[in-house]
């Protein structure tokens, strides 16, 4: 597959076969009682990167985190961490440090304890604490509240002690649980960039547990897409995207339009896919789909276009009719009810003031895309 | 809200707070009283008071169970809150409905049950009564108390806050006594406070587990109230229910303010 890249920085040890990875998963199985949890799960996560596991509630993050953390043994399988096996190696004993979905905030600790438990631990001197402690709280801008016991903070300054006593030890891995999960919409967005600067000013692996696929699209290097504790792809947020390599991943990020069908013929990298009402998609980029295959066609909203005719030498185009359509200022979102009774989403950018085409619920409209706006899915 | 005070609103109030405390009251008020008889009113006199405190018989039997009380109520405390721990934390050993049942059962008990039971065990195995067998029978029957009491704090424990200490380096023994026993504090000095009011007002139990030398103040005033009430006994236990008063009091005033004042902090920390 070709590679699409980071879109944020030059960093892609996982394309780079000489590359040691920092932690791995190897054929690692999770049960509780009769349930499996975590089934068989391969995973190799490099040092320094921002690692995203993204997937619905239950599907066994936390309990992949938990594993990484000690606080639950592996069923089968092995985890290892800079090369070494963490079987039997209790949570006190292991170089990670973990932010709790709760944040687990001791109560009867004022901040400036809670930053300092870690340190205390360790045995470093007391002077020595009292000045990480206070880089710390000036890391996360709570200096004028070293003093306050957790209940005496708002969510989002908890949420900062939260992470400021995750990191004072300055660990090689940090592990988030859901950090942003109970904050609102306006203080997430900007706490996830900070959540970047400071994984790149500390030079710390992350690995970050979420159910919010923007957010994980935003701060992440990589992503790991989990279902039922399997894991469904790991790649870029930009490969996510533009190539997921089955229907459930495609479906679970951002929006999609499938075409199911069949392959028709193949030459070369290019398809024909006949679909059940014998409409013909024309497609360049077609990965492992040989002729007879079932496959579905993936295509993205924004990379459709809507025209109210035929537009001249499209590869692929379909009649059909407006049936809904929002206006959001930004773009305008269709969904077009083709001949054959599927619905499209379509999205344009409304780069014009004026509407270049208006066209209203009912009318007759077409949908053209080229070739390679989608992908091809086998699975 | 004239609902909250029709007439028999205020009826139930006033027969109810009578029937609770007129017996107390009445207790009280003949306990400064002049004359020798309990039931005849002879003026305000505060003498029983210090004849009290010159009533050596008395003052041996309250020193018996203030000390009775607090050693019991440290023991059972101690493995109160070690059952309580057993029973919340490893749901999964064998026997546990068995030995939740067991640690429950003397809540329920009748305390003759509970009482013979223990001298049938002092007997059979030689141990002479007194001091320590009222010691370790108060033990046995006020531990279970102290148990549900921490139990249901534990209940709502956020076990997360023990992982992020060990997450931090902290060892299990560590994480208990820096985290877990400073969080569940006051379940456990609540349990204490009930294991020492139990002993405090026991006397069936002591009864049957105390020898010579080892009366409890509940024993005393029952065999000398069996004589007759003196104005004596009526003083005794007017302090009595003063030093429970002024402990229960002082307790819900501090549970009290401790409420508001995290009630302030945590508006003050929202509008911040
Ligand atoms: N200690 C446990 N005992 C039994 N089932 C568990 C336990 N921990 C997690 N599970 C189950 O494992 C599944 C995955 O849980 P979890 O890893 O917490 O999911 P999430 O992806 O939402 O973080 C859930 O169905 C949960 O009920
Ligand atoms: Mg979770």
């Amino acid at each position: 597959m070709k590679s699409l890249g980071s879109i944020r920085r030059e960093f892609a040890p996982w394309n780079d076969p000489s590359a040691t990875p920092y932690i791995v998963f190897e054929n690692v199985t999770k049960r509780f009682g009769d349930f499996t949890a975590v089934n068989n799960l391969s995973l190799s996560i490099y040092e320094k990167e921002f690692f995203a596991l993204l997937g619905a509630s239950g599907c066994g993050k936390s309990t992949l985190l938990r594993m990484l953390a000690g606080f639950d043994e592996p069923t089968s399988g092995r985890i290892l961490l800079d090369g070494q096996d963490m079987r039997g190696i209790p949570p006190y004993r292991r170089p990670v440090n973990m932010m709790f979905q709760s944040y687990a905030l001791f109560p009867h600790m004022t901040v400036e304890a809670n930053i300092g438990f870690g340190l205390k631990q360790e045995g470093m001197p007391r002077a020595q604490i009292e000045q990480r402690v206070a880089e710390m709280l000036k890391l996360v801008k709570l200096e004028q509240f070293s003093k306050r016991k957790p209940h005496q903070l708002s969510g989002g300054q908890r949420q900062r002690v939260a992470l400021a006593r995750s990191v004072a030890k300055r660990p090689k891995v940090l592990l988030l649980d859901e950090p942003l999960g109970a904050l609102d919409k306006k203080l997430r967005e900007e706490t996830q960039f900070e959540l970047m600067d400071l994984q790149q000013s500390l030079g710390l692996t992350f690995v970050v547990v979420t159910h919010d696929q923007e957010e994980a699209m935003t701060m992440a290097d990589r992503i790991a897409i989990l279902d039922k504790g399997e894991v469904m792809q790991v790649a870029t947020p930009a490969e996510v995207y533009e190539a997921p390599i089955s229907r459930f991943v495609a479906g679970f990020v951002g929006n999609v339009n499938m075409f199911e069908g069949t392959v028709a013929a193949r030459d070369d990298d290019s398809v024909r896919i006949t679909g059940a009402s014998g409409a013909e998609i024309v497609v360049g980029n077609a990965g492992e789909a040989a002729a007879g295959n079932a496959v579905a066609f993936a295509i993205r909203p924004e990379k459709i276009r809507v025209s109210s005719r035929r537009p001249e030498g499209a590869a692929n185009a379909m009649e059909g009719e407006v049936y809904d359509l929002a206006y959001l200022g930004d773009m305008t979102i269709y969904h077009v009810r083709l001949d054959d009774g599927q619905v499209v989403k379509a999205s344009a950018l409304n780069s014009s003031r004026a509407v270049e085409e208006a066209l209203s619920w009912n009318d007759r409209a077409w949908i053209s895309f080229p070739p390679d706006a989608g992908v091809v899915l086998t699975r | 809200m004239n609902s909250g005070w029709s007439r028999f609103n205020i009826s139930s109030i006033v027969l109810g707070f009578a029937f609770l405390y007129l017996p107390i009251v009445l207790l009280i008020i003949f306990s400064f009283n002049e004359s020798k008889l309990v039931t005849v009113w002879g003026g305000f006199s505060t003498k029983w008071y210090g004849s009290l405190f010159n009533n050596q018989g008395l003052m041996d039997a309250a020193w018996v169970t203030a000390r009775v009380g607090v050693i019991s109520a440290t023991v059972a405390t101690v493995l109160g809150t070690m059952a309580a721990l057993t029973l919340t934390r490893y749901t999964r050993f064998r026997g546990r409905i068995l030995f939740s049942g067991m640690v429950f059962a003397p809540l329920v008990m009748p305390e003759v049950v509970t009482g013979l039971s223990l001298l049938l065990l002092f007997v059979a195995i030689g141990l002479d009564r007194g001091f320590l067998t009222v010691t370790l029978a108060h033990i046995t029957f006020s531990m279970c108390f102290v148990a549900v009491v921490v139990q249901s704090r534990l209940v709502s424990f956020d076990r997360s806050l023990e992982e992020a200490a060990m997450d931090l380096g902290a060892p299990p023994v560590k994480t208990f006594f820096q985290i877990t026993l400073p969080v569940i504090a006051p379940a456990i000095v609540s349990g204490w406070m009930l294991a020492f009011t139990l002993s405090l007002d026991d006397l069936v139990i002591a009864s049957f587990a105390s020898g010579p030398g080892a009366t409890t103040l509940p024993m005393k005033i029952y065999s000398q109230v069996r004589l007759g009430v003196t104005p004596e006994i009526n003083a005794a236990c007017t302090l009595m229910i003063g030093v429970v008063a002024v402990g229960v009091i002082a307790a819900s005033l501090i549970n009290k303010r401790r409420e508001i004042q995290r009630q302030r902090d945590e508006q003050a920390a929202q509008r911040a």
